[in-house]
């Protein structure tokens, strides 16, 4: 029997899932369309049922609610085992799955169980099935193309549009999971500070190098970040100089972001950092130095001291938000 | 009781600015110099701190390339490492993570079946190849307990090993039962440089050199002939449309046109 269909695998976390699963909906209702084929998605949660209903609502056919205490934390081999038992059952040719954390691990392990090809980071699906992913380090873009009945792809957030609610309502159907003895077993989770944006699902993000000078030189950003509803990021320089965390970081060893706007303050746009980032809509760079590389490629470049500049976009866009609100 | 432990590297080009040869549309690679994949460097330096938190403990550096790529198992050799294994040979090339992890977990299963593995290191993804899921699959087809993104190794014992995992959103505690896979990520450590000892260690080091036969493979199951994925072509990135400077007498007018286009572009 022929592979067919298309399998989104969302994985919650925090009894939620991540935006970026919404785009697997858009993504693999294209799919779904091109090759005629029908849209399914498991749902790996402890709250799976009313996980479930939502994906429904944005049209995705059928849903498969995997509704067990130990799918509450990401747990490589214990998720794989559930999706792996969809996929199979029903021979599914294409699985879909979020490039982050949990699902780049769990395309691995799906992929071994799955006899599958693997792209990870996708960024685009062509329409005769192969797809683009960053390769060497983002310098150049792959294109990929699989040889397997099936196929397992990460895609990257923020590549293709979050699916609504409202097209018509699939059906959901609940799916029995025994996860046997896991060999790994969850302790606990520390959250990160509150009210910070992640910035790979993140649509803004005001980022920081080696230009701030300083860990205060972030207090500007902060601020604007949080006036423009965006993530903070960083470049290399500023997380070695211990200005801000690892996980803040942009580029190469840190994350890969495609926002819409992305605001690079005092960044000069080492390749390194470039790498991680030159997918982004607009590119805002602010920097003293005309000719440095971030400035150069940017979409906007303004050259300015942020130290005396930040503080003044923070007033304007105060000030059009307050008219804005008026009109209104 | 100590704990053997295998870290798993590959060489790559030291510089990903390469070109793409306009007849075969994959990058051009020949001639470029090589070094450790950076993010394996992070996974060396933990193998290391491991034996050396746990007296009897070894540490094995494993690689899967050609005949070059014994360098960076002399490299991590000279950062503590006490031997290495070289799986090699023609019919690897052209391998994609599916073969390649069937490769690695043959070469691991060798190597634990000589004396008992506790701990296989991976690092987050390579340079070159950059799909960061090797660790996985290795650990797949293994069927060893995996935990990916992992940032700090907090205890470890005869048993089991418990792990900090960087997520999105703040950091999983999780305790698995050995043998099992870890991929690193850089928060980790911070790799020390070589010592004049290692090096010197380093230079005399003799690795066994293993072709897919060796793991009990057929030349069929590895490389290009096992993958299940192909990259048929590679291209430059496109071209970004050019930009626009934003000028102004002041910082005040400048900010005032800043952030007109950012409202007129509705991108704020």
């Amino acid at each position: 029997m022929a592979n067919k269909g298309i399998l989104i695998v969302a994985v919650s976390q925090r009894a939620s899932l991540p935006p970026a699963t919404f785009e697997l909906v858009t993504a693999g209702r294209r799919l779904a369309d091109t090759l005629k084929e029908p849209l399914a998605a498991v749902v790996l949660s402890e709250k799976a049922a009313a996980l479930a209903e939502d994906l429904a609502a944005c049209g995705v056919d059928k849903v498969y609610a995997v509704e067990h205490p130990s799918l509450a934390n990401f747990i490589g081999p214990v998720h794989a085992q559930a999706a792996a038992a969809v996929a199979l059952k029903e021979g599914f040719g294409k699985v879909l799955l979020v490039s982050n954390v949990a699902g780049r691990a769990l395309a691995g392990q799906l992929a071994v169980r799955l006899k599958a090809g693997l792209a990870a980071d996708v960024c685009e699906i062509l329409p005769d099935g192969k797809v683009l992913r960053p390769y060497f380090s983002g310098n150049l873009i792959a294109s990929v193309e699989f040889k397997s009945p099936v196929a397992v792809m990460a895609l990257a957030p923020m590549s293709f549009p979050r699916a609504e609610a409202g097209a018509a309502k699939g059906t959901v159907v609940p799916v029995a999971f025994d996860p046997g003895s896991p060999k790994i077993q969850f302790v606990s989770y520390q959250p990160e500070a509150a009210n910070e944006i992640d910035l790979g699902g993140a649509e803004r993000i005001v980022s920081g190098g080696r230009g701030l000078q300083s860990e205060e030189g972030f207090k500007p950003l902060r601020a604007l970040a949080q006036l423009l509803g965006a993530a903070v990021g960083a470049s290399r320089a500023a997380v070695d100089s211990g200005w801000i965390a690892y996980r803040s970081q942009v580029g190469l060893t840190g994350r890969s972001v495609r926002p819409k706007l992305y605001i690079a303050v005092g960044i000069s746009g080492q390749i390194q950092h470039l790498a991680g980032m030159s997918s982004s809509g607009t590119i805002v760079a602010i920097n003293t130095d005309k000719d440095c590389p971030l400035m150069q490629m940017a979409s906007i470049a303004v050259v300015a001291d942020y130290n005396e500049f930040i503080p003044l976009v923070i007033d304007e866009v105060k000030k059009r938000k307050g008219s804005t609100a008026v009109a209104a | 009781m100590g704990m053997n432990i295998v870290v798993c590297v590959k060489s790559t080009p030291s510089s990903v600015n390469v070109p793409v040869d306009a007849a075969t549309g994959q990058p051009k690679t020949a001639g470029t110099p090589t070094a450790i994949n950076p993010y394996d460097e992070f996974a060396v330096e933990e193998a290391v701190r491991l034996k050396e938190r746990i007296p009897g403990s070894t540490a094995t550096v494993l690689t899967l390339g050609p005949d070059g790529a014994a360098d960076v198992l002399r490299e991590a050799i000279a950062r503590g490492c006490d031997g290495g294994v070289h799986v090699s040979g023609p019919e690897f090339d052209g391998g994609d993570s599916y073969s390649t992890s069937l490769a690695l977990c043959a070469a691991l299963k060798k190597l634990h079946a000589e004396k008992p593995l506790s701990l296989v290191l991976f690092g987050k993804n390579t340079n070159d190849g950059c799909s960061g899921v090797v660790g996985a699959e290795t650990a797949a087809w293994l069927d060893w307990p995996e935990v990916s993104s992992v940032k700090k190794i907090e205890a470890v014992d005869e048993s089991s090993v418990t792990v900090h995992r960087a997520m999105e959103d703040g950091t999983d505690v999780l305790k698995l039962s050995l043998p099992a896979c870890l991929a690193t990520v850089k928060e980790i450590n911070e790799p020390r440089l070589p010592s004049l000892k290692g090096k010197m260690a380093a230079k005399k080091a003799v690795f066994p050199k293993w072709a897919a036969a060796d793991l009990g493979l057929t030349a069929a199951q590895v490389g290009a002939s096992g993958a299940a994925a192909k990259i048929v072509k590679a291209a430059g990135q496109p071209p970004r449309p050019a930009g626009l400077t934003v000028a102004g007498a002041s910082a005040a007018e400048k900010a005032k046109k800043l952030v007109d286009i950012l409202f007129e572009r509705k991108l704020i």
